[in-house]
Protein backbone atom coordinates (compact mmCIF):
# COMPACT_ATOMS: atom_id res chain seq x y z
CA UNK A 1 0.00 0.00 0.00
CA UNK A 2 1.69 3.33 -0.97
CA UNK A 3 2.43 5.54 2.12
CA UNK A 4 0.38 8.36 1.20
CA UNK A 5 -3.23 5.95 1.30
CA UNK A 6 -1.57 4.23 4.55
CA UNK A 7 -2.02 7.99 6.05
CA UNK A 8 -5.17 8.63 4.73
CA UNK A 9 -6.43 5.80 6.37
CA UNK A 10 -4.61 6.13 9.66
CA UNK A 11 -6.38 9.58 9.50
CA UNK A 12 -9.94 7.51 9.38
CA UNK A 13 -9.05 5.12 12.47
CA UNK A 14 -9.80 8.55 14.35
CA UNK A 15 -12.91 9.36 12.01
CA UNK A 16 -16.07 10.01 13.50
CA UNK A 17 -17.56 7.19 12.62
CA UNK A 18 -15.14 5.29 14.66
CA UNK A 19 -15.61 7.70 17.83
CA UNK A 20 -19.41 6.42 17.57
CA UNK A 21 -18.20 2.67 17.79
CA UNK A 22 -16.42 3.82 20.19
CA UNK A 23 -19.29 5.66 22.20
CA UNK A 24 -21.80 2.89 21.02
CA UNK A 25 -19.59 0.01 23.05
CA UNK A 26 -18.59 1.86 25.92
CA UNK A 27 -22.32 3.15 26.21
CA UNK A 28 -23.58 -0.60 25.79
CA UNK A 29 -21.05 -1.84 28.93
CA UNK A 30 -23.06 0.64 30.85
CA UNK A 31 -25.94 -0.17 30.29
CA UNK A 32 -24.65 -3.68 31.13
CA UNK A 33 -23.55 -1.98 34.93
CA UNK A 34 -26.73 -0.44 35.43
CA UNK A 35 -28.90 -3.33 34.89
CA UNK A 36 -26.95 -5.43 37.03
CA UNK A 37 -26.63 -2.70 39.73
CA UNK A 38 -30.64 -1.77 39.32
CA UNK A 39 -31.10 -4.79 40.00
CA UNK A 40 -29.60 -5.69 42.56
CA UNK A 41 -31.29 -2.82 44.41
CA UNK A 42 -34.23 -4.43 44.52
CA UNK A 43 -32.70 -6.86 47.16
CA UNK A 44 -33.71 -3.70 49.75
CA UNK A 45 -36.82 -4.81 49.75
CA UNK A 46 -35.79 -8.82 50.92
CA UNK A 47 -34.92 -7.13 54.22
CA UNK A 48 -31.62 -5.38 56.09
CA UNK A 49 -30.29 -8.92 56.23
CA UNK A 50 -30.50 -9.77 52.84
CA UNK A 51 -29.52 -6.19 51.53
CA UNK A 52 -26.45 -6.03 53.62
CA UNK A 53 -24.98 -9.13 52.52
CA UNK A 54 -25.59 -8.24 49.30
CA UNK A 55 -23.46 -5.10 49.63
CA UNK A 56 -21.13 -7.26 51.35
CA UNK A 57 -21.15 -9.85 48.26
CA UNK A 58 -20.50 -7.57 45.77
CA UNK A 59 -16.83 -6.73 47.90
CA UNK A 60 -15.93 -10.45 48.28
CA UNK A 61 -17.08 -11.33 44.44
CA UNK A 62 -14.81 -14.06 43.29
CA UNK A 63 -13.43 -15.39 46.30
CA UNK A 64 -12.17 -17.70 46.91
CA UNK A 65 -11.06 -18.36 43.26
CA UNK A 66 -9.69 -14.39 43.25
CA UNK A 67 -8.19 -12.29 46.05
CA UNK A 68 -10.44 -9.84 48.39
CA UNK A 69 -12.15 -7.48 45.80
CA UNK A 70 -10.21 -8.16 42.99
CA UNK A 71 -13.40 -8.88 40.73
CA UNK A 72 -15.15 -5.31 42.14
CA UNK A 73 -11.93 -3.43 40.85
CA UNK A 74 -11.44 -4.94 37.86
CA UNK A 75 -15.11 -4.12 36.95
CA UNK A 76 -14.69 -0.51 38.68
CA UNK A 77 -11.55 0.25 35.87
CA UNK A 78 -13.61 -1.52 33.30
CA UNK A 79 -16.21 1.26 33.95
CA UNK A 80 -13.87 4.14 34.10
CA UNK A 81 -11.98 3.32 31.00
CA UNK A 82 -15.46 3.03 29.78
CA UNK A 83 -16.60 6.77 31.02
CA UNK A 84 -13.63 8.15 30.16
CA UNK A 85 -13.42 6.64 26.62
CA UNK A 86 -17.36 7.68 26.62
CA UNK A 87 -16.74 10.90 27.81
CA UNK A 88 -13.57 11.60 25.23
CA UNK A 89 -15.62 10.62 22.58
CA UNK A 90 -18.84 12.76 22.97
CA UNK A 91 -16.45 15.92 23.17
CA UNK A 92 -14.23 15.13 20.36
CA UNK A 93 -17.70 14.62 18.35
CA UNK A 94 -19.60 17.74 20.60
CA UNK A 95 -16.28 20.01 18.99
CA UNK A 96 -16.50 18.88 15.34
CA UNK A 97 -20.27 19.40 15.30
CA UNK A 98 -19.96 22.56 16.68
CA UNK A 99 -18.08 23.58 13.95
CA UNK A 100 -19.83 21.73 11.20
CA UNK A 101 -22.86 23.38 12.08
CA UNK A 102 -21.56 26.97 11.17
CA UNK A 103 -20.52 27.17 15.26
CA UNK A 104 -24.27 27.69 16.31
CA UNK A 105 -24.76 23.95 16.79
CA UNK A 106 -29.06 23.06 16.39
CA UNK A 107 -30.25 27.37 16.43
CA UNK A 108 -27.97 27.97 13.43
CA UNK A 109 -31.04 28.97 11.91
CA UNK A 110 -31.80 32.44 12.56
CA UNK A 111 -35.86 32.10 12.35
CA UNK A 112 -37.79 30.87 15.35
CA UNK A 113 -39.50 28.41 13.11
CA UNK A 114 -38.56 24.74 12.89
CA UNK A 115 -36.36 24.87 15.37
CA UNK A 116 -37.60 21.42 17.13
CA UNK A 117 -36.88 19.65 13.38
CA UNK A 118 -39.07 17.22 11.84
CA UNK A 119 -39.12 14.21 13.89
CA UNK A 120 -36.37 14.21 16.25
CA UNK A 121 -37.21 13.18 19.67
CA UNK A 122 -36.99 15.04 22.91
CA UNK A 123 -34.68 12.70 24.36
CA UNK A 124 -31.88 13.47 21.43
CA UNK A 125 -32.08 17.35 21.96
CA UNK A 126 -30.69 16.46 25.65
CA UNK A 127 -27.73 13.56 25.05
CA UNK A 128 -24.81 16.75 25.41
CA UNK A 129 -26.56 18.29 28.31
CA UNK A 130 -28.23 14.95 30.14
CA UNK A 131 -24.36 13.97 30.01
CA UNK A 132 -23.23 16.38 32.22
CA UNK A 133 -25.97 15.70 34.73
CA UNK A 134 -25.26 11.82 34.85
CA UNK A 135 -21.40 12.75 35.45
CA UNK A 136 -22.17 15.08 38.73
CA UNK A 137 -25.18 12.48 39.49
CA UNK A 138 -22.35 9.81 39.31
CA UNK A 139 -20.13 11.76 41.43
CA UNK A 140 -22.28 12.94 43.87
CA UNK A 141 -24.11 9.05 44.38
CA UNK A 142 -20.27 7.83 44.62
CA UNK A 143 -19.85 10.28 47.65
CA UNK A 144 -23.05 9.25 49.12
CA UNK A 145 -22.77 5.40 48.82
CA UNK A 146 -19.69 4.16 47.97
CA UNK A 147 -17.75 5.92 49.90
CA UNK A 148 -19.86 7.16 53.00
CA UNK A 149 -18.35 11.17 53.00
CA UNK A 150 -21.46 12.72 53.06
CA UNK A 151 -24.66 10.75 54.52
CA UNK A 152 -27.66 12.52 54.66
CA UNK A 153 -30.46 11.65 57.04
CA UNK A 154 -27.51 10.10 58.85
CA UNK A 155 -24.15 8.25 59.17
CA UNK A 156 -24.04 3.82 59.23
CA UNK A 157 -21.69 1.49 58.89
CA UNK A 158 -25.09 -0.65 57.29
CA UNK A 159 -25.78 -0.03 53.45
CA UNK A 160 -29.05 -0.88 54.31
CA UNK A 161 -29.70 2.16 56.99
CA UNK A 162 -27.67 4.50 55.26
CA UNK A 163 -30.52 3.70 52.39
CA UNK A 164 -33.33 4.08 53.99
CA UNK A 165 -32.12 6.76 56.24
CA UNK A 166 -30.95 8.88 52.96
CA UNK A 167 -34.46 8.34 50.63
CA UNK A 168 -36.56 9.31 53.48
CA UNK A 169 -35.41 12.65 52.94
CA UNK A 170 -37.29 14.35 49.96
CA UNK A 171 -34.70 15.96 48.20
CA UNK A 172 -32.47 13.13 48.53
CA UNK A 173 -35.31 11.28 46.46
CA UNK A 174 -36.15 14.55 43.95
CA UNK A 175 -32.55 14.42 43.56
CA UNK A 176 -32.19 11.09 42.46
CA UNK A 177 -35.67 11.03 40.27
CA UNK A 178 -34.01 14.41 38.81
CA UNK A 179 -30.64 11.94 37.66
CA UNK A 180 -32.91 8.93 36.80
CA UNK A 181 -34.99 10.73 34.52
CA UNK A 182 -32.34 11.98 32.72
CA UNK A 183 -30.61 8.83 32.42
CA UNK A 184 -33.73 6.98 31.18
CA UNK A 185 -33.71 9.78 28.10
CA UNK A 186 -29.87 9.19 27.55
CA UNK A 187 -30.56 5.83 27.34
CA UNK A 188 -33.79 6.21 25.29
CA UNK A 189 -31.67 7.77 22.36
CA UNK A 190 -28.21 6.50 23.12
CA UNK A 191 -29.57 2.83 22.68
CA UNK A 192 -31.37 2.94 19.68
CA UNK A 193 -28.32 5.55 18.48
CA UNK A 194 -25.52 2.36 19.66
CA UNK A 195 -27.32 0.35 17.82
CA UNK A 196 -27.18 1.97 14.44
CA UNK A 197 -23.77 3.17 15.06
CA UNK A 198 -23.08 -0.40 15.50
CA UNK A 199 -25.07 -1.43 12.07
CA UNK A 200 -28.21 -2.98 13.52
CA UNK A 201 -30.43 -0.46 11.45
CA UNK A 202 -31.13 -2.55 8.19
CA UNK A 203 -34.50 -0.90 7.15
CA UNK A 204 -37.16 1.35 8.34
CA UNK A 205 -39.30 -1.50 10.39
CA UNK A 206 -36.15 -2.33 11.97
CA UNK A 207 -35.94 1.27 13.07
CA UNK A 208 -38.92 0.98 14.41
CA UNK A 209 -38.20 -2.01 16.02
CA UNK A 210 -35.00 -0.68 17.46
CA UNK A 211 -36.56 2.29 18.99
CA UNK A 212 -39.28 0.53 20.83
CA UNK A 213 -36.68 -1.85 22.61
CA UNK A 214 -34.47 1.61 23.63
CA UNK A 215 -37.85 3.11 25.04
CA UNK A 216 -38.75 -0.21 26.79
CA UNK A 217 -35.17 -0.42 28.10
CA UNK A 218 -34.77 3.21 29.68
CA UNK A 219 -38.18 2.70 31.11
CA UNK A 220 -37.36 -0.14 32.64
CA UNK A 221 -33.87 1.05 34.14
CA UNK A 222 -35.26 4.45 35.22
CA UNK A 223 -38.71 2.53 37.05
CA UNK A 224 -36.85 0.02 38.62
CA UNK A 225 -33.93 2.18 39.71
CA UNK A 226 -36.48 4.62 41.54
CA UNK A 227 -38.84 1.91 42.89
CA UNK A 228 -36.92 1.32 46.53
CA UNK A 229 -35.82 5.10 47.17
CA UNK A 230 -39.92 5.71 46.47
CA UNK A 231 -40.92 3.16 48.84
CA UNK A 232 -38.78 4.33 51.14
CA UNK A 233 -39.95 8.03 50.74
CA UNK A 234 -43.20 6.89 51.31
CA UNK A 235 -43.17 4.73 54.11
CA UNK A 236 -43.33 0.90 52.80
CA UNK A 237 -39.71 0.05 53.83
CA UNK A 238 -37.91 1.24 57.01
CA UNK B 1 -50.55 34.55 -13.22
CA UNK B 2 -51.90 35.29 -16.31
CA UNK B 3 -55.04 33.52 -17.53
CA UNK B 4 -56.50 31.17 -14.81
CA UNK B 5 -58.71 34.40 -13.89
CA UNK B 6 -59.53 33.15 -10.16
CA UNK B 7 -57.23 35.52 -8.18
CA UNK B 8 -59.50 34.90 -5.47
CA UNK B 9 -57.22 32.29 -4.23
CA UNK B 10 -54.03 34.32 -4.99
CA UNK B 11 -51.85 35.01 -1.46
CA UNK B 12 -50.29 38.27 -0.30
CA UNK B 13 -47.31 37.13 1.49
CA UNK B 14 -44.43 38.46 3.45
CA UNK B 15 -40.97 37.04 2.94
CA UNK B 16 -37.91 37.44 5.20
CA UNK B 17 -34.94 36.71 2.95
CA UNK B 18 -31.04 36.15 3.86
CA UNK B 19 -29.03 38.53 2.28
CA UNK B 20 -25.70 38.32 2.34
CA UNK B 21 -23.36 41.00 -0.25
CA UNK B 22 -20.42 38.04 -0.19
CA UNK B 23 -18.26 35.37 1.80
CA UNK B 24 -16.85 38.21 3.91
CA UNK B 25 -20.10 40.09 4.65
CA UNK B 26 -22.00 39.45 7.61
CA UNK B 27 -25.76 39.61 6.10
CA UNK B 28 -28.98 40.00 7.80
CA UNK B 29 -32.69 38.75 7.49
CA UNK B 30 -34.50 41.40 5.21
CA UNK B 31 -38.17 41.89 4.70
CA UNK B 32 -40.34 41.81 0.83
CA UNK B 33 -43.89 42.19 1.04
CA UNK B 34 -44.77 39.85 -2.10
CA UNK B 35 -48.63 40.37 -3.19
CA UNK B 36 -50.73 38.04 -5.56
CA UNK B 37 -49.06 35.44 -5.24
CA UNK B 38 -50.55 32.21 -7.04
CA UNK B 39 -50.97 29.08 -5.55
CA UNK B 40 -49.90 27.91 -8.90
CA UNK B 41 -46.42 28.99 -9.19
CA UNK B 42 -43.31 27.09 -7.53
CA UNK B 43 -41.06 28.86 -5.21
CA UNK B 44 -38.55 29.27 -6.75
CA UNK B 45 -41.09 30.88 -9.84
CA UNK B 46 -42.16 33.00 -6.53
CA UNK B 47 -38.68 33.97 -6.09
CA UNK B 48 -38.55 35.05 -9.62
CA UNK B 49 -41.58 37.12 -9.53
CA UNK B 50 -39.90 39.06 -6.49
CA UNK B 51 -36.50 39.74 -8.36
CA UNK B 52 -37.93 40.99 -11.47
CA UNK B 53 -39.04 43.75 -9.34
CA UNK B 54 -35.95 44.16 -7.27
CA UNK B 55 -34.61 44.30 -10.48
CA UNK B 56 -37.23 47.23 -11.67
CA UNK B 57 -36.56 48.82 -8.44
CA UNK B 58 -32.68 49.24 -9.17
CA UNK B 59 -32.20 46.59 -6.33
CA UNK B 60 -30.09 43.83 -6.20
CA UNK B 61 -32.07 40.75 -7.25
CA UNK B 62 -31.59 37.71 -4.45
CA UNK B 63 -29.13 35.56 -5.23
CA UNK B 64 -30.18 31.55 -5.27
CA UNK B 65 -29.38 28.20 -6.81
CA UNK B 66 -30.95 26.51 -9.89
CA UNK B 67 -30.80 24.79 -12.90
CA UNK B 68 -33.14 21.57 -13.56
CA UNK B 69 -36.26 23.03 -12.25
CA UNK B 70 -37.12 19.35 -12.34
CA UNK B 71 -35.79 17.80 -9.19
CA UNK B 72 -33.16 16.14 -10.42
CA UNK B 73 -30.35 18.20 -10.22
CA UNK B 74 -29.96 19.61 -6.35
CA UNK B 75 -29.20 22.57 -6.92
CA UNK B 76 -32.20 24.43 -5.72
CA UNK B 77 -32.25 24.18 -2.23
CA UNK B 78 -32.64 26.27 0.70
CA UNK B 79 -34.02 26.34 4.20
CA UNK B 80 -37.41 27.38 4.50
CA UNK B 81 -39.02 28.15 7.66
CA UNK B 82 -36.63 26.20 9.37
CA UNK B 83 -36.95 23.04 7.15
CA UNK B 84 -34.34 22.41 4.82
CA UNK B 85 -36.63 22.55 1.30
CA UNK B 86 -39.40 23.53 3.10
CA UNK B 87 -42.63 21.98 4.69
CA UNK B 88 -43.28 19.37 1.76
CA UNK B 89 -40.84 16.22 1.06
CA UNK B 90 -39.34 17.52 -2.29
CA UNK B 91 -37.13 19.99 -3.29
CA UNK B 92 -37.33 23.84 -3.90
CA UNK B 93 -38.29 23.95 -7.23
CA UNK B 94 -40.74 21.44 -7.00
CA UNK B 95 -42.30 23.08 -3.86
CA UNK B 96 -45.38 24.48 -5.04
CA UNK B 97 -47.02 27.75 -3.07
CA UNK B 98 -50.26 26.08 -2.80
CA UNK B 99 -48.43 24.68 0.65
CA UNK B 100 -48.51 28.03 2.01
CA UNK B 101 -51.51 30.36 2.76
CA UNK B 102 -52.45 33.93 2.50
CA UNK B 103 -50.80 36.57 4.97
CA UNK B 104 -47.84 34.13 5.68
CA UNK B 105 -44.42 35.23 6.73
CA UNK B 106 -41.62 32.85 5.46
CA UNK B 107 -38.50 32.65 5.91
CA UNK B 108 -35.47 32.04 3.52
CA UNK B 109 -31.99 31.11 4.53
CA UNK B 110 -28.80 29.47 3.03
CA UNK B 111 -28.33 25.94 3.63
CA UNK B 112 -26.05 26.26 6.57
CA UNK B 113 -22.49 24.65 7.70
CA UNK B 114 -19.07 25.19 8.50
CA UNK B 115 -18.63 22.81 5.47
CA UNK B 116 -21.18 24.57 3.11
CA UNK B 117 -19.55 28.99 2.94
CA UNK B 118 -21.79 31.54 1.72
CA UNK B 119 -21.33 32.90 -1.64
CA UNK B 120 -23.98 35.47 -2.38
CA UNK B 121 -27.42 35.24 -0.20
CA UNK B 122 -29.01 31.95 -0.89
CA UNK B 123 -25.94 30.60 -2.69
CA UNK B 124 -23.44 28.11 -0.85
CA UNK B 125 -20.17 26.46 -2.21
CA UNK B 126 -21.02 22.59 -1.90
CA UNK B 127 -17.87 21.81 -3.33
CA UNK B 128 -16.86 19.89 -0.68
CA UNK B 129 -19.61 17.35 -1.09
CA UNK B 130 -18.19 16.69 -4.85
CA UNK B 131 -14.37 16.48 -3.02
CA UNK B 132 -15.88 13.81 -1.09
CA UNK B 133 -17.23 11.94 -4.31
CA UNK B 134 -14.16 12.60 -6.10
CA UNK B 135 -12.47 10.84 -3.49
CA UNK B 136 -13.98 7.16 -4.06
CA UNK B 137 -17.61 7.55 -5.55
CA UNK B 138 -16.64 6.00 -8.36
CA UNK B 139 -15.69 2.81 -9.77
CA UNK B 140 -12.71 1.41 -12.32
CA UNK B 141 -14.42 0.32 -15.19
CA UNK B 142 -13.15 -0.49 -19.24
CA UNK B 143 -14.20 2.57 -21.24
CA UNK B 144 -15.21 1.92 -25.00
CA UNK B 145 -18.13 0.04 -26.24
CA UNK B 146 -21.40 0.14 -23.75
CA UNK B 147 -21.25 -3.78 -22.05
CA UNK B 148 -24.55 -6.02 -23.07
CA UNK B 149 -26.97 -4.34 -19.68
CA UNK B 150 -27.21 -8.26 -18.63
CA UNK B 151 -23.35 -9.57 -18.76
CA UNK B 152 -22.80 -9.00 -14.96
CA UNK B 153 -25.82 -10.49 -13.07
CA UNK B 154 -27.24 -8.35 -10.26
CA UNK B 155 -29.94 -9.72 -7.79
CA UNK B 156 -33.16 -8.05 -7.96
CA UNK B 157 -33.18 -6.92 -4.65
CA UNK B 158 -29.78 -5.67 -4.86
CA UNK B 159 -30.32 -3.80 -7.98
CA UNK B 160 -33.58 -1.84 -6.61
CA UNK B 161 -31.43 -0.78 -3.17
CA UNK B 162 -28.42 0.42 -4.82
CA UNK B 163 -31.33 2.07 -7.49
CA UNK B 164 -33.32 3.92 -4.03
CA UNK B 165 -29.47 5.07 -3.17
CA UNK B 166 -28.60 6.27 -6.27
CA UNK B 167 -30.84 8.61 -7.06
CA UNK B 168 -29.60 11.26 -4.34
CA UNK B 169 -28.86 14.44 -5.86
CA UNK B 170 -26.28 16.03 -3.83
CA UNK B 171 -28.48 18.74 -3.06
CA UNK B 172 -27.25 18.90 1.10
CA UNK B 173 -30.45 19.14 2.18
CA UNK B 174 -29.12 16.11 4.99
CA UNK B 175 -26.21 18.91 6.00
CA UNK B 176 -28.17 21.62 6.55
CA UNK B 177 -30.58 19.79 8.44
CA UNK B 178 -28.60 17.73 10.91
CA UNK B 179 -28.22 19.22 14.05
CA UNK B 180 -24.05 18.12 13.98
CA UNK B 181 -23.91 19.25 10.24
CA UNK B 182 -23.17 15.85 9.18
CA UNK B 183 -22.79 14.70 5.31
CA UNK B 184 -23.09 11.20 6.48
CA UNK B 185 -26.43 10.21 4.85
CA UNK B 186 -25.22 11.99 1.78
CA UNK B 187 -21.93 9.76 2.27
CA UNK B 188 -23.91 6.41 3.09
CA UNK B 189 -25.87 6.81 -0.18
CA UNK B 190 -22.82 6.47 -2.48
CA UNK B 191 -21.24 3.87 -0.18
CA UNK B 192 -24.41 2.26 -0.39
CA UNK B 193 -25.24 2.38 -4.04
CA UNK B 194 -21.99 1.28 -5.42
CA UNK B 195 -21.38 -1.54 -2.74
CA UNK B 196 -24.52 -3.19 -3.34
CA UNK B 197 -23.16 -3.68 -7.06
CA UNK B 198 -20.87 -6.03 -8.37
CA UNK B 199 -19.12 -3.59 -9.86
CA UNK B 200 -18.67 -1.62 -6.94
CA UNK B 201 -16.99 -5.03 -5.30
CA UNK B 202 -12.84 -3.71 -6.09
CA UNK B 203 -12.64 -0.63 -4.29
CA UNK B 204 -15.08 -1.51 -1.62
CA UNK B 205 -12.79 -1.20 1.28
CA UNK B 206 -10.42 1.98 -0.10
CA UNK B 207 -13.72 3.24 -1.05
CA UNK B 208 -15.62 3.57 2.41
CA UNK B 209 -11.81 4.72 3.79
CA UNK B 210 -10.97 7.50 1.59
CA UNK B 211 -14.75 8.88 1.62
CA UNK B 212 -15.33 8.74 5.49
CA UNK B 213 -11.77 10.11 5.52
CA UNK B 214 -12.62 13.34 3.21
CA UNK B 215 -15.96 13.83 4.69
CA UNK B 216 -14.02 14.19 7.95
CA UNK B 217 -11.23 16.07 6.52
CA UNK B 218 -14.15 18.58 4.85
CA UNK B 219 -15.36 19.28 8.62
CA UNK B 220 -19.00 18.22 8.17
CA UNK B 221 -20.05 16.73 12.27
CA UNK B 222 -20.65 13.18 13.07
CA UNK B 223 -23.95 11.30 12.52
CA UNK B 224 -25.61 10.69 16.22
CA UNK B 225 -28.52 9.01 14.59
CA UNK B 226 -31.10 11.58 15.26
CA UNK B 227 -32.86 11.20 11.75
CA UNK B 228 -33.64 15.19 10.48
CA UNK B 229 -31.41 14.01 6.99
CA UNK B 230 -33.76 11.18 5.69
CA UNK B 231 -36.76 13.27 6.84
CA UNK B 232 -36.25 16.12 4.70
CA UNK B 233 -34.53 14.20 1.84
CA UNK B 234 -36.19 14.71 -1.27
CA UNK B 235 -35.26 11.31 -2.42
CA UNK B 236 -36.16 9.53 0.58
CA UNK B 237 -32.59 8.10 1.00
CA UNK B 238 -32.91 5.77 4.58
CA UNK B 239 -30.99 6.02 7.26
CA UNK B 240 -30.27 2.76 6.92
CA UNK B 241 -27.22 3.31 4.52
CA UNK B 242 -25.53 4.66 7.59
CA UNK B 243 -25.75 1.56 9.64
CA UNK B 244 -24.62 0.03 5.99
CA UNK B 245 -21.68 2.64 5.86
CA UNK B 246 -20.44 1.95 9.67
CA UNK B 247 -20.62 -1.65 9.10
CA UNK B 248 -18.44 -1.72 6.06
CA UNK B 249 -15.92 0.96 7.36
CA UNK B 250 -14.75 -0.84 10.94
CA UNK B 251 -14.90 -4.43 8.37
CA UNK B 252 -12.77 -2.27 6.04
CA UNK B 253 -10.54 -1.12 9.02
CA UNK B 254 -10.11 -4.85 10.19
CA UNK B 255 -9.00 -6.15 7.23
CA UNK B 256 -6.65 -3.42 6.50
CA UNK B 257 -4.68 -3.18 9.97
CA UNK B 258 -5.01 -7.30 10.51
CA UNK B 259 -2.73 -8.08 7.79
C1 LIG C 1 -24.27 5.99 32.92
C2 LIG C 1 -23.50 6.52 32.04
C3 LIG C 1 -23.75 6.55 30.54
C4 LIG C 1 -24.31 5.61 29.70
C5 LIG C 1 -24.85 4.27 30.09
C6 LIG C 1 -24.29 6.16 28.36
C7 LIG C 1 -24.76 5.53 27.21
C8 LIG C 1 -24.71 6.04 25.93
C9 LIG C 1 -24.98 5.34 24.71
C10 LIG C 1 -25.37 3.89 24.58
C11 LIG C 1 -24.83 6.20 23.67
C12 LIG C 1 -25.02 5.92 22.19
C13 LIG C 1 -23.77 5.79 21.41
C14 LIG C 1 -24.04 6.02 19.95
O1 LIG C 1 -24.59 7.08 19.63
O2 LIG C 1 -23.70 5.20 19.13
C15 LIG C 1 -24.49 7.46 24.24
C16 LIG C 1 -24.28 8.57 23.52
C17 LIG C 1 -23.83 9.74 24.05
N1 LIG C 1 -23.45 9.96 25.37
FE1 LIG C 1 -23.61 8.68 26.86
N2 LIG C 1 -23.74 7.40 28.41
C18 LIG C 1 -23.39 7.66 29.72
C19 LIG C 1 -22.79 8.75 30.21
C20 LIG C 1 -22.50 9.83 29.47
C21 LIG C 1 -21.82 10.95 30.00
C22 LIG C 1 -21.28 11.08 31.42
C23 LIG C 1 -21.75 11.84 29.00
C24 LIG C 1 -21.09 13.19 29.19
C25 LIG C 1 -20.50 13.92 28.39
C26 LIG C 1 -22.40 11.28 27.82
C27 LIG C 1 -22.56 11.88 26.59
C28 LIG C 1 -23.05 11.27 25.46
C29 LIG C 1 -23.19 11.91 24.17
C30 LIG C 1 -22.88 13.34 23.81
C31 LIG C 1 -23.67 10.93 23.28
C32 LIG C 1 -23.93 11.11 21.80
C33 LIG C 1 -25.34 11.35 21.65
C34 LIG C 1 -25.84 11.25 20.28
O3 LIG C 1 -25.78 10.14 19.69
O4 LIG C 1 -26.33 12.29 19.83
N3 LIG C 1 -22.83 10.04 28.14
N4 LIG C 1 -24.40 7.35 25.61
S1 LIG D 1 -28.96 12.16 0.77
FE1 LIG D 1 -30.88 13.23 0.17
S2 LIG D 1 -30.73 15.20 1.24
FE2 LIG D 1 -28.65 14.34 1.21
S3 LIG D 1 -27.67 15.16 -0.63
FE3 LIG D 1 -28.60 13.19 -1.24
S4 LIG D 1 -30.64 13.75 -2.01
FE4 LIG D 1 -29.92 15.54 -0.88
S1 LIG E 1 -33.36 23.12 -9.62
FE1 LIG E 1 -32.66 21.08 -10.03
S2 LIG E 1 -33.40 20.02 -8.27
FE2 LIG E 1 -34.27 21.98 -8.02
Amino acid sequence: MPASTLTKHRATVRSTVVLKAIMAITGLVMIGFLLAHMAGNLWVFAGREEFNDYAHHLRTLGEPMLPHKVLLWALRIGLLLSVVLHVYSAITLWKRAHVASARKGGTRYHTSKGQRGVQRSYASFTMRYGGIVITLFVIYHLLHFTGNQIHPGGASSSPYDRVVNGFEIWWVWLSYVIAMVAIGLHLRHGLWAAAASLGANTSPRRRRQLNTGAITIAVVITVGFLLPPTLILFGGIS
Amino acid sequence: MTGSGDTSKDMDLKLRVWRQRGPKDDGAMVEYDVPAVSPDMSFLEMLDVLNERLTLEDDDPIAFDHDCREGICGACGVVINGIAHGPEVTTTCQLHMRSFTDGDVIDIEPWRSGSFPVVKDLVVDRGSLDRIIQAGGYISAPTGTAPDAHAVPVPKDDADAAFDAATCIGCGACVAACPNGSAMLFTAAKITHLGLLPQGQPERDSRVLDMVGQHDAEGFGGCSQIGECTAVCPKGISLSTISRLNVDLLGALRSTYAK
